[in-house]
């Protein structure tokens, strides 16, 4: 009996002290510092204040949340659209055919991201070779602005998040039964009647799936913002890291922290409501 | 016609996917060091990053770190999918809950919140802080790899086995984890994938003598880049290719075989 009561603990303690030390704690301890004091020399004074929120009501910080939606916002549509043909396009293939392009789908993503974008860097600087071969080429007399800017941001992102769509979009599809598409095209639906119709709806769990798993993480991605747009735009991600390594206002940057958690909290309501489950996130 | 436009769209695709991870492979046999335009073939680099003690040591530390974190945060995530799933305790769906936090949340608040915790508890930030925040995102995942296969999996061969005079040792050991054993491989994958990858949270949790691989790219690219780091990200990326094509020659053998039966 008593055995049994200590194969219980073997399984439940790990997860248990895992939960609370690696979780819970740092999560309340943002929130408490939060409502600190910084004292302008990278310490806190552990006093009550809400002025670290009252202060993200600037204009500058309410346009870096602005900007950080648009970013992700942008990401999220850009990715849908590329996914959709992209994942339909591969599902028409025989099985085996399906499961090489899925394995190269990921082969780029086993190489870190902050290398991917280093890649990215060499593509589309001044000089680099996007511009080198279209000036070859003849194509333009004067190298584009293909970086430092919102363009090589948004690439950047589209580039890093996008098999967070291709994924459970990919697996969405292959649910939807291929006699229910035949009928359809047998009784003379169009191809876009065809999607709207039966794809879509029937795609929808993948679809929301994919774009909290881009959403979020675009908010936050500030190497891509700080390696391809050149530090005249800022995202929430920037702001944070700024104010904990640079600046040091550890309780500002934990105020702007949770408001990022709050936003996402509202990102997975919005998930669950629409009928998301948790278990299907990450499991990819 | 169809057909075509759909082969066309998927090699565009692909082409933007590894556009500029080819650049990188080229780069990297180029005679000339400025990346800008390919000059000619050499394999200098590759003998350059041999002499490079900083990226050898960056290399090694990323390797200690993906090892450590993904044996670590598989079997502390086996052990507890299967907890789990069988038995109740007070709080469990508060823990429940909880686990998904590191998979939804921006990683830039796991990485600020768990700097902020080893300062609070005086952790010197190294290989150690490093190591512990990659476990930390790694085992969600790979709870929710194993709990889906163990959602599959019958209770009574378990009772059957208990019937039968097997003791829980046995029944783990030589029968649960047999069965898992594809949950557990899918998550060990994942999250030796996901501490590869990961910029951000290293990028807070990392200390001085813990550079990783991206953290020194991360910094080479404010001062410049040593074609050296492209030789080093193909032999990188050389050895993940082969891992995975091993890997999908055993699926796809699978797959014909469901295809035969």
């Amino acid at each position: 009996m008593k055995n049994k009561k200590l194969w219980k603990y073997f399984f439940i303690i790990p997860v248990i002290i895992y939960v609370i030390l690696l979780i819970a704690l740092p999560l309340i301890y943002i929130l408490i510092i939060s409502f600190f004091q910084s004292d302008y020399y990278g310490g806190m004074i552990s006093t009550f204040t809400l002025q670290n929120y009252i202060d993200i009501f600037d204009q500058v910080y309410i346009n870096v949340f602005l900007k950080s939606i648009f970013v992700a916002g942008v990401t999220t549509l850009i990715c849908i659209l590329i996914s959709y043909p992209f994942v339909l396009a591969i599902s028409h293939k025989k099985p085996a055919t399906q499961k090489i392009l899925m394995t190269l789908v990921m082969v780029p993503f086993l190489t870190n991201s902050l290398i991917r974008m280093y890649g990215w860097l060499v593509l589309l600087r001044k000089s680099g070779v996007i511009n080198q071969v279209l000036l070859g080429v003849g194509v333009i007399q004067e190298p584009l602005s293909l970086m430092y800017n919102m363009f090589g941001i948004l690439i950047g992102m589209v580039y890093t998040l996008l098999p967070f769509m291709v994924l459970p979009l990919y697996s969405s599809v292959s649910t939807v039964d291929p006699q229910l598409l035949e009928a359809a095209n047998d009784l003379g639906a169009s191809k876009i009647k065809t999607f709207f119709k039966i794809i879509l709806p029937q795609t929808l769990p993948g679809l929301f799936n994919g774009s909290l798993m881009v959403f979020t993480p675009a908010l936050g991605y500030f190497f891509i913002v700080d390696i391809l747009g050149g530090g005249k735009i800022m995202i929430l991600g920037n702001l944070i890291k700024n104010q904990f390594l640079t600046a040091r206002n550890w309780p500002f940057g934990a105020a702007i922290s949770i408001v990022l958690v709050l936003i996402t909290s509202l990102v997975i309501f919005a998930y669950r409501k629409l009928g998301g489950k948790m278990e299907d996130l990450g499991g990819a | 016609m169809k057909k075509a436009v759909e082969n066309i769209y998927l090699v565009l695709i692909f082409l933007f996917l590894f556009l500029p991870i080819a650049v990188l492979i080229l780069f990297s046999f180029n005679t000339s060091s400025l990346n800008i335009v390919f000059e000619g073939f050499t394999v200098h680099w590759y003998k350059d990053l041999l002499q490079n003690r900083t990226l050898l040591e960056a290399l090694f530390n990323t390797l200690i770190v993906a090892g450590v974190s993904t044996i670590v945060s598989t079997i502390i995530g086996t052990i507890s999918a299967y907890g789990l799933h069988k038995y109740s305790f007070p709080g469990k769906n508060v823990v429940n809950e909880l686990l998904y936090i590191p998979v939804v949340i921006p990683e830039i608040v796991l990485g600020i919140s768990l700097l902020s915790v080893y300062t609070l508890l005086k952790l010197e930030l190294g290989m150690v802080t490093l190591i512990l925040s990659h476990i930390c995102f790694c085992i969600p995942f790979v709870i929710i790899s194993v709990r889906s296969v163990l959602e599959g999996v019958d209770p009574h061969i378990e009772e059957v086995a208990n019937d039968l005079g097997a003791s829980k040792f046995q029944i783990f050991t030589k029968i649960v984890i047999p069965m898992l054993m594809p949950g557990i491989l899918s998550g060990a994958q994942l999250a030796l994938t996901l501490s590869l990858d990961d910029v951000v949270i290293s990028y807070f949790t990392a200390g001085p003598g813990s550079n990783t691989l991206p953290l020194q790219v991360y910094s080479m690219i404010k001062t410049g880049i040593t074609p050296d780091v492209n030789a080093l990200i193909t032999i990188m990326l050389g050895v993940v290719f082969v891992l995975l094509m091993v890997s999908t020659v055993v699926q796809l053998r699978r797959i014909k075989k469901e295809a035969i039966s």
